[in-house]
């Protein structure tokens, strides 16, 4: 038996210190299953990145509520009675005295798009003062925040980022209303980044919402005090809302997105996976036939079935390990961190987000270049095995 | 032609080689093809719009609504013959995720704006007369496997019936596109079924307004002079071609297009390098045969052609057996079931495809080949 294992390391180590003298054919293996996983890993980190900016974004102590059968902030609506009763409900965090609830608008607002220069839907959210208790990752990080009942905004890193004018100190007109940029905020990377914020109440009558709201965020003494709070809402007779973890709102609303890409990108990537290992099959087979006399030899001398398979196959392996890596590190230095946007259909309004290339998609990415690999040499390698130690000798 | 048993030969020589090799080059062009499909889906079917229609919506936001009183004003600004209105209805069928596009309309105005959704004259009659009736596309339908004389119940978000509950809706009929590309995902029904939502208040608004112009060469100053008529009202316009409208709205879901783009590049880039280095391989095994046939009194020329026609060949018909199978694949139908607006392989990406294959014959060709005439015989014969 471990003579066997000799056998294996004898013919293996052979194997690779003459892959120079098939260095163009090997070099093609490599590129096509880099190709691979680049494809691979890039399509899917848009979906990881999209992921990253709403799953982070909910807390599980924050609550949201909106009118009952809204299905996003965008269709809802209650009074200021029912935002003052609900802000009023056991299990509400308060500060100060005050209660940690925050009674919302969110409307969108043409802004061009920097790099199309083609308007987009920008979600404007018109917010109370309890609105950065409720959040607290959100920081100003340029400018100064909205002075209360001024036409003034501030607008997330992304929006900034993203969509034009978005410039501290400049003016922007909507309608009959001029607002000034006055601040940039940042709120670890997530949604509300993309987002520009004023104060509602300038925003009420800007949009001719009288005294109404949208939604109403509210932070929770615990987590656990979901449910004291919402059936506390839901039974009360003079409300008709729905309540919903402000995390699982978020995570619901990346679900379809999500889909549609890990759909494309698997599909897209697993087509292309087959082509290379036809690739990797036509490399190893070449390889093997290369040395046709080589193997003989080897057999001649002693060497046994297995370690001649297995040496092929390692050599595949090897092959392929070499280009996932390559297709990883260039996936990651090419895509992550690259700045987009797209729309969120829930809110028809758009999210800014960065592609993200994890470690958990590199790893899948060389797990696949494996398989590919190994798949590309097993064919080749039953072939070496089997060779037929006379004629093979023989052969030219 | 005398010469095609040894094309075919050489192809023979080594069967396995050849046949992994029309396999990759068989996935490559089926890529191709299936990026070809999803890049249009995602253009929302812009390049079928007609240039002879703009679209006005508010100044400030495509969700602030317009005054119903802007349409005989829009009427009136000349160059525009006709115009219409739409409101977004926004209902939910069982489900959010069953999200398809749903728009309250004027029918008999409507399917005069937009003749590429086609009709029967029963089908237009029925939904005239009947107020709780809708105009579904056949994609739409065939997603939600309705049939005529189904009642759809709409659970509204923005708008709520009278007496709460569900909107209910007739189906009525099916429209087809005029050509593809024509969006079949979308549902029509009455403005005036809507307006009960308001009971005996008016409605009064509408979403958005889309008026044809007699002149699409004057379109931006036929949008300059609507929304002139509303500057420095309470509701502002905005006017632009529904072409760049759709494109804008394209946009905003991110650049597809460019994506797909570089997707193909990168797979039809690997795969046929992959393909490319084995034909060329095949050749340069075979230097001591190709010195044979030149001994024989074969010209340089027509070796290098015999080279091009073996190459030309794998790529020619991998390539056809690829964009065959991708066709074959639209042919099928669009998986999502109705969700794309769009989903079909575009004659002019078909053509890319046949100019693609041409080029990868020709480059994995050219370089053995060349090689191949230039063999001085004594050398090669001499290699073992």
């Amino acid at each position: 038996m471990l003579n066997w294992f000799i056998q294996i390391g004898a013919v293996t180590a052979l194997n690779l210190r003459n892959i120079g003298a098939r260095a163009g054919s090997s070099a093609v293996a490599v590129v096509g299953i880099a190709g691979v996983v680049i494809v691979f890993v890039a399509v899917l980190s848009i979906a990881a990145g999209f992921r990253a900016v709403l799953t982070d974004a909910g807390s599980p102590e924050t609550a949201l509520v909106m009118r009952a059968g809204s299905d996003s902030e965008m269709t809802s609506g209650l009074s200021l009675d029912q935002t003052r009763i609900i802000a009023d409900a056991p299990g509400v965090r308060r500060q100060n005295g005050a209660a940690l609830a925050s009674a919302e608008l969110f409307v969108i607002i043409n802004i061009p798009k920097r790099t199309t220069g083609t308007d987009a839907n920008v979600p404007l959210r018109g917010v109370q003062e309890a609105a950065f208790g409720v959040r607290e990752n959100v920081q100003i990080v340029e400018g100064r925040t909205f002075e209360w009942g001024r036409n003034e905004i501030i607008a997330g890193r992304s929006a900034a980022g993203q969509f034009a004018g978005l410039e501290v100190g400049t003016e922007m007109r909507w309608g009959d209303n001029t607002w000034t940029v006055v601040g940039i905020f940042e709120a670890d990377g997530t949604i509300a980044e993309s987002e520009i914020w004023c104060d509602a109440g300038v925003l009420q009558p800007a949009y001719r919402r009288g005294s109404s709201f949208q939604a109403v965020y509210a932070r929770l003494e615990s987590e656990e005090a979901f449910d004291t709070f919402k059936d506390a809402l839901t039974t009360d007779p003079r409300l008709n809302v729905d309540v919903i973890r402000q995390d699982e709102y978020y995570a619901a609303q990346s679900r379809t997105l999500n889909a549609i890409i890990t759909t494309i990108g698997f599909g897209i990537a697993g087509l292309m996976g087959i082509g290379a290992v036809f690739g990797a099959i036509n490399t190893m087979y070449t390889a093997v036939a290369g040395r046709t006399r080589e193997i003989a030899t080897l057999r001649a001398l002693g060497f046994s079935r297995g370690p001649v398979l297995i040496s092929v196959m390692a050599e595949a392996a090897l092959l392929s390990l070499a280009g996932g890596a390559i297709g990883g590190v260039l996936a990651y230095v090419g895509f992550n961190g690259y700045q987009t946007a797209t729309m969120n259909w829930q809110t028809f309004s758009q999210v800014a987000f960065a592609f993200a290339v994890t470690p958990s998609l590199l790893i899948q990415g060389i797990t696949y270049a494996l398989v590919m690999g190994l798949l590309g040499g097993l064919l080749p390698a039953f072939r070496a095995a089997r060779l037929p130690v006379v004629t093979a000798l023989r052969e030219l | 032609m005398k010469f095609l048993p040894l094309v075919w030969r050489g192809l023979m020589r080594r069967k396995t080689r050849t046949a992994f090799t029309l396999l990759s080059i068989i996935v490559a062009f089926v890529l191709f093809g299936v990026l070809s499909v999803i890049r249009v889906a995602f253009t929302l079917g812009v390049d079928v719009i007609g240039a002879d229609r703009l679209t006005t919506i508010h100044n400030v936001s495509i969700i602030q609504l317009l005054p119903e009183s802007y349409l005989e004003r829009i009427r009136a600004v000349p160059g525009v013959s006709e115009a219409t209105h739409a409101t977004w209805f926004g209902g939910v069928y069982q489900d959010p995720v069953n999200f398809f596009a749903q728009m309250a309309v004027e029918p008999e105005d409507w399917l005069a704006m937009y003749p590429e959704y086609v009709v029967t004259d029963e089908v237009k009659a029925a939904w005239l007369a009947d107020r709780t009736g809708a105009l579904v596309g056949r994609g739409l339908a065939e997603r939600f496997d309705w049939s005529v004389g189904d009642r759809v119940p709409l659970q509204g978000t923005i708008f709520r019936p009278q007496g709460g509950g569900a909107w209910e809706f007739n189906i009525v009929g099916l429209y087809d596109g005029a050509e593809p590309g024509v969006d079949t995902s979308q549902f029509f029904f009455h403005r005036d079924y809507l307006a009960e939502a308001f009971g005996d208040r008016p409605f009064g608004l509408v979403g958005w307004y889309v008026a044809r112009i007699d002149e699409p060469d004057r379109a931006p100053q036929i949008a300059e002079a609507i929304d002139g008529r509303f500057a420095n009202s309470p509701a502002e316009t905005k006017t632009a071609t529904e072409k760049a409208f759709v494109q804008a709205f394209a946009s905003q879901i991110g650049d597809i297009g460019s994506i797909m783009t570089a997707i193909s590049v990168a797979v039809l880039f690997t795969i046929l390098l992959v393909a490319g280095n084995t034909m060329a391989q095949s050749i340069r095994e075979r230097t001591s045969e190709l010195a044979v046939l030149k001994t024989l009194g074969f010209s340089n020329t027509r070796v290098l052609v015999l080279v091009l026609a073996e190459s030309c060949a794998i790529a020619g018909i991998g390539g056809a057996v690829g964009l065959t199978l991708a066709w074959a694949i639209t042919l099928g139908g669009d998986p999502t079931n109705g969700m794309l607006p769009a989903f079909f392989l575009p004659a002019r990406d078909l053509a890319l495809g046949g100019l693609l294959i041409v080029a990868l014959g020709l480059a994995t060709g050219t370089l053995p080949g060349l090689q191949a005439m230039r063999l001085r015989i004594v050398d090669a014969l001499r290699k073992v």
